[in-house]
């Protein structure tokens, strides 16, 4: 059985190698976009992503609950039947990292994920679609929270 | 039974041809939510654990669980979470779902039995009982509860957890009966089920184990009853103790006829 | 090593409805323990879809997401038999990857 230092070892340049190769762009900058997920608002996270201004539309659907009993776990979805999107991103206004995550889709999965986030407070939660023309379109919509859900 | 009479009032302000929307209650809210929560429940995560457990050869005796007999027999795990607790030859004594375990852990693999009632929850082995727990319970997953009553002890035991119920004691007089004694009371925004009679299909004791989003963590029946003792003041329990093994008897038997929904996902 | 993810893949027409449940604590960094310390953060932050072994989506993630991850997606043009695989990988480095077969 491998020892840990091993292992890690091992992912370290099983990634490096994946870098250099450039067939797998999502692990070329040994990933995790720090800059989009500190942002403090919707804007500076759309800027960390090169991503441009939005725009609120009635094509992208958010799905979440009016309250969510705890803010630990509050159901969300994202979807839209717009063509060629690229990328589906879920944001909560009040949280201290308003980015909660990012979807890169390929043309084999359908534009509509689901998951579950937490929620410090009382906030507005965004479903933003990234097209592949670069507009940026959200659906928003207030999520009242019983209990906060950050603090354990 | 509050959205069947919600419906009905929307229905009546619909037929009325009133402008004015009947407007979605807190509780009905919190119900959707409740909703959309039941498909991918994190609590699969540790019936999968507890069903390796089962089968894994493990302990001083390197033994399996798989002749575990929780009152249907060696090895029998479906439907034997809605008849505990009950009385066990072999131990001559009532003992519930996680008591059981203790003594097949014991027996058969040969931990302490005592060390583990010890052990803090969510250390150690109590997180692999917690996990069996889960598993075992899930196998009874939409049958009845139909706990046993014909050993005199088991009579005993309902009796024991009847008058531990209706107990007040502690810092603040209160007992068990104080928040589920009564129909229509709420803490916030959660009911609080009346345990005195039939609470109903996955309400009570058929809702426990339970996910519990509020802090991740999976709570057997032997958990919550430790948690209440901590909410009433109340000195914590013994893990696995006649006092909640009573009570385990109490509500167990008011729930007959009740389907498990067990595990469910709660706050 | 963690705790292996629960995945369902059904297959419904030319859609392949997948749901995940992963076990992990999802640890934000902003909470204290008992002493005032800060827990440091600990979360999955690359997850990667792929059905029959080409990829089909990722995701990155923060710690907003909620404790033992729940995600659904939907696959075209799988049907049941094909494979679905996810690997998650955590900001320590640590990762896992399980697979399903779609019914």
């Amino acid at each position: 059985m491998q020892t840990r230092r091993e292992t890690l070892k091992q992912s370290a340049l099983v990634a490096g190698l994946m870098a250099a190769t450039g067939l797998f762009p999502q692990y070329a900058h040994a990933n995790f976009n720090k800059a989009a997920f500190d942002a403090k608002n919707m804007a500076e996270v759309m800027k960390a992503l090169g991503a441009g201004a939005p725009v609120e539309s009635k094509d992208v659907t958010l799905t979440a609950p009016d309250i969510a009993e705890n803010g630990a776990v509050v159901p969300v979805g994202a979807s839209t039947t717009l063509p060629n999107v690229k990328r589906l991103l879920f944001l909560v206004e009040k949280n201290p990292s308003v980015l909660v995550g990012v979807f890169n889709l390929t043309d084999s999965v359908e534009a509509n994920v689901a998951t579950r986030t937490k929620m410090g407070q009382s906030s507005d939660v965004f479903a933003v679609a990234i097209l592949g023309d670069g507009k940026v379109l959200y659906a928003k919509k207030e999520v009242k929270v019983t209990l906060g859900g950050c603090g354990g | 039974m509050k959205k069947t009479r919600a419906l009905a009032l929307i229905a009546m302000a619909g037929l009325l041809g009133t402008a004015a929307l009947a407007q979605k209650t807190a509780v009905q809210s919190i119900e959707e939510y409740r909703a959309m929560l039941q498909d991918g429940n994190p609590a699969d995560l540790f019936e999968a654990k507890g069903e390796d457990l089962w089968k894994q050869k493990r302990g001083p005796k390197n033994a399996s669980l798989e002749q575990c007999d929780l009152g249907k027999g060696p090895g029998v795990v479906k439907g034997v979470f809605v008849e505990l607790p009950r009385f066990f030859a072999d131990t001559q004594r009532v003992q519930d779902m996680e008591s059981r375990l203790l003594t097949c852990m014991e027996t058969l693999q040969g931990f302490s039995a005592a060390e583990i009632a010890k052990t803090p929850f969510g250390r150690g082995e109590q997180n692999n009982v917690t996990a069996l727990a889960t598993w075992i319970s899930a196998q009874s997953k939409g049958m009845k509860f139909n706990l046993p009553q014909g050993h005199e002890q088991e009579r005993i035991s309902y009796e024991v957890g009847k008058r531990l119920f209706f107990q007040r004691a502690g810092a603040h007089d209160f007992s068990c009966a104080s928040c589920h004694g009564q129909d229509n009371t709420r803490i916030r925004l959660q009911d609080l089920p009346n345990l005195i009679k039939n609470p109903g299909d996955g309400v009570g004791f058929a809702a426990w184990p339970a996910y519990r989003v509020s802090n991740g963590q999976m709570w057997t029946m032997q958990l919550r009853l430790n948690d209440c003792y901590r909410q009433q003041r109340f000195p914590y329990p013994g893990f696995g103790s006649d006092a909640t093994i009573a009570l385990g008897s109490y509500l167990g038997v008011n729930s007959q006829g009740s389907a498990s929904a067990v595990p469910t996902i709660k706050r | 090593m963690a705790d292996p993810m629960r995945i369902r893949a059904q297959a419904a027409g030319d859609k392949t409805t997948v749901r995940v449940l992963m076990s992990h604590e999802m640890e934000t960094g902003q909470r204290k323990d008992s002493a005032g310390k800060t827990i440091p953060a600990w979360h999955i932050q690359e997850v990667e879809a792929k059905h029959n072994g080409k990829s089909v989506m990722t995701a990155e993630w923060g710690g907003g997401v909620s404790k033992n991850p729940f995600l659904q997606f939907t696959v075209k043009g799988a049907k049941a038999g094909d494979k679905i695989s996810i690997t998650w990988k955590d900001n320590k480095g640590d990762t896992r990857t399980d697979e399903a077969t779609v019914t």
